[in-house]
């Protein structure tokens, strides 16, 4: 019993490591490679005896401290509980997220055997979805208690953006749900172990012998549905180009303007956070979790006939450090995404998420079932 | 184990608090509030009782009640923005037109 | 005394004070937030009695849409008038003395119930098991429910639209 809850502890102190450390090595490569992309130089002035780390010093040390160490300031007729509340909630709901996310298959130490996930829920992906839903609060209780016009229009047009884009986000996941017929997310990463041939029925010579070969990831059976899940993912955690509601050149930093000091590292952290599990999502959906095409629990087994026996620590290494890397590809590639775009408009926002990725969405699901009930 | 006579309690004490509020309070959406805790309260009680009886029936009606609860707090809402722009006040005791 | 017994009174009275606070304070935001918390709880409960489905519904739906949808209106009508407090506390004693002697009738008046709850099997209150019931045993209500939750959207729509 207290083995067990000191594995559990363990795992979620791992998970939290990871995302916080991978949030503020975010912010890191947002400011340097944003300088790439625009072709300067970025923050390279704090250092350390002389030594700068291109910028790493800057934004993982200086930084923090300068936000910690400001004047913790609430608007005089701003309600104080609720302007510390704010940030704090938006915080808890981007880290308490991960809990579902698998970042590998199974640990076995002795006789026991580890699900590497911090909690397994039976309702799996609609965990993610609540505490999603619980996310606008942040937002809107942040807002409110700066007595602000400016802060309460981004507020409005932050939380409407995101309940809009949370339902294409949920019906956009149904075609993957319906594949492999579980809300489990570590189920479904084991799922996509398989081959697509394996799926197939044996009538289908064709369609085995070509599209067989490959791993059954959900990028490859849903493309339509990783398309729309993304452009709601980013939409969801308000980046670019879905940032309207806190758009600095508009509103003037939007729902979080009042905010200064250790509650906008809050905001900031969590937004990173925010960025970390939409790609822990993605890559756990769509790109197998912490798959590694044709590896399988004892080693690789090539679909050409070949296989390659490994021991158990080294498969699992191999899943957990894939998992990683996929997630850090996907981090990448949305602030990628944040300095090519321009933002959207606010009506081509609301337009966007209701008629075009929800119709879409919902023609996902038909085909989908279709093809299901085809193949059977 | 938790008794089923203690969720019911505990379901009925919330009732009564949410009926506190639709009688005490004035501004119309403490009271719709108030209305959305009283349902809470009977999906409490339905779930209680599903558990305690093991039937899958408790439950599909309180899906039922949640979907019936969000139409009517926004139906409720609707009306609450239309009656302001024309009242310009929350509270139910100006709403007395019609005794006029 | 084990664990879930303590967790349940911890929740009951974490409960019971959020629902006092939702009907007692003043400011209207305040109450919403207790609102949250107080559904919050109840979804925890929801777990607690075998049903993680409605359970987790119930953050998704109340807590998540329903309430930001009341905080919307809150933050757009921005109501600021104050309640009048004073001829109101012997109508607000007698209704909750009376509810609450109808509460305590309910304690009194049970004795078929079970105490123990029925040993719940693995997919109690699963996904599967709901589905399972809800599309085939309900599926008229679940039709109906599905035309009503469209006819309150075009109610909602046509109410609160602003005069051309």
């Amino acid at each position: 019993m207290i083995v067990d809850i000191g594995i559990v502890a363990v795992k979620a102190f791992l998970v939290l490591f990871m995302v916080l450390n991978l949030a503020g090595i975010l912010g890191w490569i947002e400011r340097k490679g944003s300088a790439l992309i625009q072709d300067r130089i970025g923050a390279n002035r704090a250092s350390v005896f002389g030594f700068a780390g291109m910028g790493l010093i800057n934004t993982l040390i200086a930084d923090p401290l300068k936000f910690l160490t400001k004047e913790d300031f609430v608007p005089p007729e701003g309600d104080k509980f609720l302007h510390t509340l704010a940030p704090c909630m938006t915080l808890f709901t981007a880290l308490v997220t991960f809990a579902v996310i698998p970042f590998g298959d199974v640990l076995v130490l002795g006789e026991r055997v580890i699900n590497l996930q911090v909690a397994n829920l039976n309702i799996g992906i609609l965990y993610v979805f609540a505490i999603g839903s619980l996310g606008v609060y942040g937002i809107v209780i942040g807002a409110w208690a700066s007595n602000n016009k400016f802060s309460l229009m981004g507020a409005v047009r932050g939380s409407a953006q995101m309940i809009s884009y949370e339902v294409a986000m949920g019906l956009s996941v149904i075609g993957i749900l319906m594949v492999f017929g579980t809300l489990e997310l570590q189920e479904i990463a084991r799922g996509q172990g398989t081959l697509i041939r394996d799926m197939l029925p044996e009538s289908a010579g064709f369609l085995r012998s070509t599209v067989g070969r490959l791993p059954a990831w959900g990028i490859f059976l849903q493309p339509l549905a990783f398309l729309l899940f993304f452009t709601a993912a980013v939409a969801e955690t308000k980046r670019i180009p879905f940032d309207l509601p806190e758009a600095e050149s508009e509103l003037v930093a939007g729902y979080h303007v009042e905010y200064s000091g250790g509650k906008f590292l809050m905001f900031f952290a969590g937004e990173f956070a925010e960025i970390v599990t939409a790609a822990g999502l993605m890559t756990t959906l769509f790109f197998g979790g912490w798959q590694v095409p044709y590896l399988m629990r004892d080693g690789f087994h090539f679909p050409w006939g070949e296989a390659v026996v490994l021991p158990h620590l080294a498969v699992t290494a191999l899943q957990v450090g894939a998992f990683t890397l996929k997630v850090i590809f996907f981090c990448w590639l949305q602030i990628l995404l944040r300095w090519s775009v321009p933002r959207f408009r606010y009506d081509q926002v609301m337009r966007l998420g209701w008629k075009m990725l929800l119709p879409l969405a919902l023609l996902n699901v038909i085909v989908t079932a279709i093809v299901i009930i085809a193949l059977q | 184990m938790v008794p089923l006579d203690y969720y019911l309690i505990l379901s009925a004490v919330i009732f009564a608090i949410g009926v506190i509020g639709v009688l005490v309070r004035r501004n119309l959406i403490v009271v719709l509030m108030s209305i959305e805790l009283m349902l809470n309260a009977v999906n409490l009680t339905f779930i209680a009782f599903s558990r305690y009886l093991a039937s899958m029936q408790g439950q599909v009606v309180v899906i039922f009640v949640m979907a019936v609860a969000a139409a009517e707090a926004t139906v409720g809402l609707a009306i609450v923005i239309a009656i302001y722009r024309n009242r310009q006040t929350p509270l139910v005791d100006e709403y007395d037109a019609m005794r006029r | 005394m084990d664990a879930s017994v303590i967790l349940f009174y911890v929740i009951s009275v974490l409960l019971v004070l959020s629902s006092l606070m939702v009907v007692f304070l003043r400011n209207v935001v305040h109450c919403a937030l207790a609102l949250v918390v107080a559904l919050f709880l109840i979804a925890i409960l929801f777990v607690m009695l075998h049903a993680p489905m409605v359970g987790v519904l119930q953050v998704l739906v109340y807590a998540g849409a329903i309430m930001v949808l009341f905080l919307f209106v809150i933050m757009f009508l921005n109501p600021t008038a104050s309640e009048p407090r004073r001829k109101l506390w012997w109508g607000f004693g007698s209704a909750a003395a009376l509810l609450l002697a109808a509460s305590l009738a309910a304690l009194l008046s049970n004795g078929e119930a079970p105490a123990d709850p029925v040993t719940a099997t693995e997919t109690f209150g699963s996904p599967e098991t709901l589905a399972k019931s809800l599309f085939t045993d309900f599926v008229l209500p679940f039709e109906i429910t599905s035309v009503l939750l469209l006819v309150a959207i075009i109610g909602a729509v046509v109410l609160a639209k602003r005069e051309p």
